[in-house]
């Protein structure tokens, strides 16, 4: 055997991989579910060519001073028919030829109406004869980075890597002290310190295959950015998940039972869930609850990703969620250290 | 497996002045709470013996094992494992022995290789994979699952875990416990080849044949003591006698006038000889070779050491006394027989 074969430590991590991609439902939380998850979001929430509006109006004059913007679809109907078809929604706005000249009916609080009557007055005025004293013309730009999908991938990332992180440690240790192998374990030679870096170590390589399956589709099928250097996203999420097999620890450090494990989980990751600004921002959250909102870690690996993805932030700048995901670190591996129960 | 002469090896390289004793415990206390589990513990393990400790469930053999392992502290009391102790020379110590706990569960998803080549990372030295796998006689189930293995094999897997590091002190604790009948003897076999290649073991049961089979020394444990010490042989010798007659009678419907009149309303285990189903317990224990004589529910039990003259007489004077036989039956004397004799209850009662 080789020496590398020979180490304990190795031994240990190796050992948690096979077991971690030996439960089928792991495979299945840790890499599909993410990917399920992008596409539903990316479906969702995609980004549409510029809507074309339904408009109606009372003469064939006005339809087709209308059908010449292409933003519009007009229909010629009567005042009745115009009438219900707004009800209804199918058309935004009914435009009515009188003496005095035209009246838009339509909703000014549906911004889609409110389009469809400056673009509908823009195509009347222009057929009547109307010259624009300024010369005017677009430049059409569709940028990714500013689209939902781009937004939410990094917050489903940093979802991922506290949910498997924490779920992996903690029913793993809960169920090995269960199982009465952490007392065997501690039984034997093997340095106590080496059982739990084993957890983080092995944490580490899967994390190297979550990120790669997770970022590699939201590239590849959306064209999510990667405007950081990509290296430093890599140490983002390897101190990100190092923070969250931590806190599993520490979650997992006393607790007997699968039962008791899974209800300080939840209790641990529901804020998060919530208010680290996966799905949308946090800040959206009043200002007496930022302060708690900005220290939650999963909040600061998600602003760090963010920064780095969207932004393309270097690190330096990124200070202030480094130091709050080290915090998250250091100290929970620090006390789950001193409290772990070993039987 | 290692043999004799590399067993010597090792200990001559030691050259530790305290090689007369593998183990050795000296005022040993542990209570959990109010419940004095260990309450003053003396005992010596030599090199190369099979130790056991034998008691019901409860008497407080796991928790001696297991502060004799390091994994438990004892509230008073002194342990010394091959000249050493777990406050100066634990990780040494982890180095030297091998365990085998009651009721691990090891991963079910591992295979029984993986399994052993992760315990013998461990160990700086010991002997190879293959040895293992040999040794607990699993080589069929090599590439197995931990899961799909039986009972037996997998005690014969801990037992295997426990080995890897080839230790010179082997603590086992209820190997056979929840086997059938088959895989003890198995198990037992491979304690056995252990205990002919010198290893020295200490291991705890409640199987009284188990004890007998495997142990040269047993010690039997109650409430937290030591309540006997010895060989198997030496421990069945002071039962009295070499067999035990159990029997149980019940009054001839037409009894003839008895010699002795019954006084009913006397305690059962009165001494005085009355009251016992009207068995005259003295004029049994006057027939010679007779020991001693108890009673256990409706059964009476004699320790008897001439088995082959004393059955005759046994026969004549229970017909003397006009009393019908319901029950009968002999054996030989166990360290069950030495259990009850010490705290009149059953080993497995409890």
């Amino acid at each position: 055997m080789s020496k590398l074969a020979l180490s304990s430590l190795y031994q240990l991590t190796v050992t948690r991989l096979k077991l971690t991609l030996r439960e089928p439902e792991a495979i299945f939380w840790i890499f599909v579910f993410p990917i399920l998850l992008a596409v539903g979001l990316g479906i969702a929430f995609r980004n549409r060519p510029a809507d074309v509006l339904p408009v109606g109006a009372t003469t064939p004059q006005l339809v087709q001073a209308l059908a010449a913007d292409k933003g519009l679809r007009a229909t010629e109907m009567d005042e009745a028919a115009g009438t219900r078809a707004l009800a209804t929604g199918n058309i935004l706005l009914l435009a009515i030829e009188n003496s005095n000249g035209v009246v838009y009916r339509y909703d000014d609080t549906n911004p889609d109406a409110r389009t469809a009557r400056m673009i509908a007055d823009r195509a009347i005025q222009v057929a009547a004869g109307r010259l624009d004293p300024v010369a005017a013309e677009n430049q059409l730009v569709h940028e990714t980075g500013s689209r939902y999908i781009d937004f939410v991938v990094p917050g489903l990332l940093g979802m991922n890597l506290m949910g498997s992180a924490m779920w992996g440690l903690g029913f793993a240790v809960v169920d090995a002290r269960a199982k009465k192998l952490l007392k065997r374990m501690v039984a034997s030679p093997m340095p106590r310190w080496q059982y739990l870096a084993a957890y983080l170590l092995s944490r580490l390589v899967m994390l190297a295959i979550e990120v790669v399956v997770l970022l590699g589709f939201a590239w590849v099928v959306f064209g999510v950015p990667f405007r950081g250097p990509l290296l430093e996203l890599a140490l983002i999420c390897v101190l990100a998940s190092l923070t969250f097999s931590a806190l599993g620890l520490l979650v997992a450090s006393r607790a007997r039972t699968i039962e008791a494990v899974s209800g300080l989980m939840n209790v641990v990751m529901m804020p998060m869930w919530i208010m680290s600004g996966v799905f949308f921002s946090p800040s959206r959250f009043p200002a007496f609850l930022q302060p708690f909102v900005q220290a939650l870690p999963l909040t600061a690996a998600i602003n760090a990703m963010r920064g780095n993805m969207l932004q393309g932030a270097q690190l330096g700048q990124m200070m202030a969620p480094v130091a709050i995901l080290l915090a998250w670190f250091v100290l929970p591996f620090a006390v789950s250290v001193r409290i772990f129960r070993w039987r | 497996m290692r043999g004799k002469t590399s067993q010597v090896q090792v200990d001559t390289s030691r050259g530790q002045t305290d090689d007369c004793f593998a183990l050795r415990i000296r005022g040993l206390h542990k209570a959990f709470g109010a419940v004095h589990a260990v309450h003053g513990i003396d005992l010596e393990v030599k090199p190369g013996e099979c130790f056991g400790l034998l008691g019901p469930n409860g008497a407080g053999k796991t928790t001696t094992i297991e502060i004799c392992e390091g994994l438990t502290t004892p509230d008073a009391g002194t342990v010394e494992l091959l000249g050493r102790n777990w406050g100066e020379n634990a990780a040494q110590l982890r180095q030297l022995i091998g365990i085998q706990l009651q009721e691990t569960q090891f991963p079910e998803k591992l295979t029984v290789e993986e399994l052993l080549r992760l315990f013998r990372s461990f160990y700086r030295r010991g002997i190879t994979l293959d040895e293992a796998i040999g040794l607990a006689q699993l080589e069929e189930k090599r590439g197995a699952r931990v899961g799909g293995l039986s009972g037996g094999q997998k005690q014969r897997l801990a037992m295997a875990t426990a080995l890897v590091g080839d230790p010179e002190l082997l603590f086992l604790d209820e190997p056979t416990t929840g086997l059938d009948p088959q895989a003890r003897r198995h198990l037992w076999d491979l304690v056995e080849r252990l205990k002919q290649a010198g290893r020295t073991i200490i291991l705890t049961t409640h199987y009284m044949d188990e004890a007998e089979q495997l142990c040269d020394r047993v010690a039997i444990m109650d409430h937290g003591q030591v309540i006997a010490l010895g060989t198997p042989k030496e421990l069945i010798a002071t039962v009295g006698g070499a067999d035990i007659v159990e029997f149980a009678v019940s009054r001839k419907a037409n009894a003839g006038p008895s010699t002795r009149p019954v006084v009913p309303g006397l305690a059962r285990d009165d001494e005085s000889g009355y009251g016992h189903g009207g068995v005259d317990i003295e004029a049994l224990k006057a027939i010679p070779g007779v020991q001693s004589h108890r009673m256990e529910e409706a059964l009476h039990q004699l320790s008897v050491s001439e088995l082959h003259t004393a059955v005759p007489r046994i026969f004549a004077e229970l017909e003397e006394q006009g009393l019908h036989l319901s029950e009968f039956r002999t054996h030989s004397a166990t360290l069950e027989d030495v259990f009850v004799r010490l705290t009149g209850r059953n080993l497995r009662d409890e």
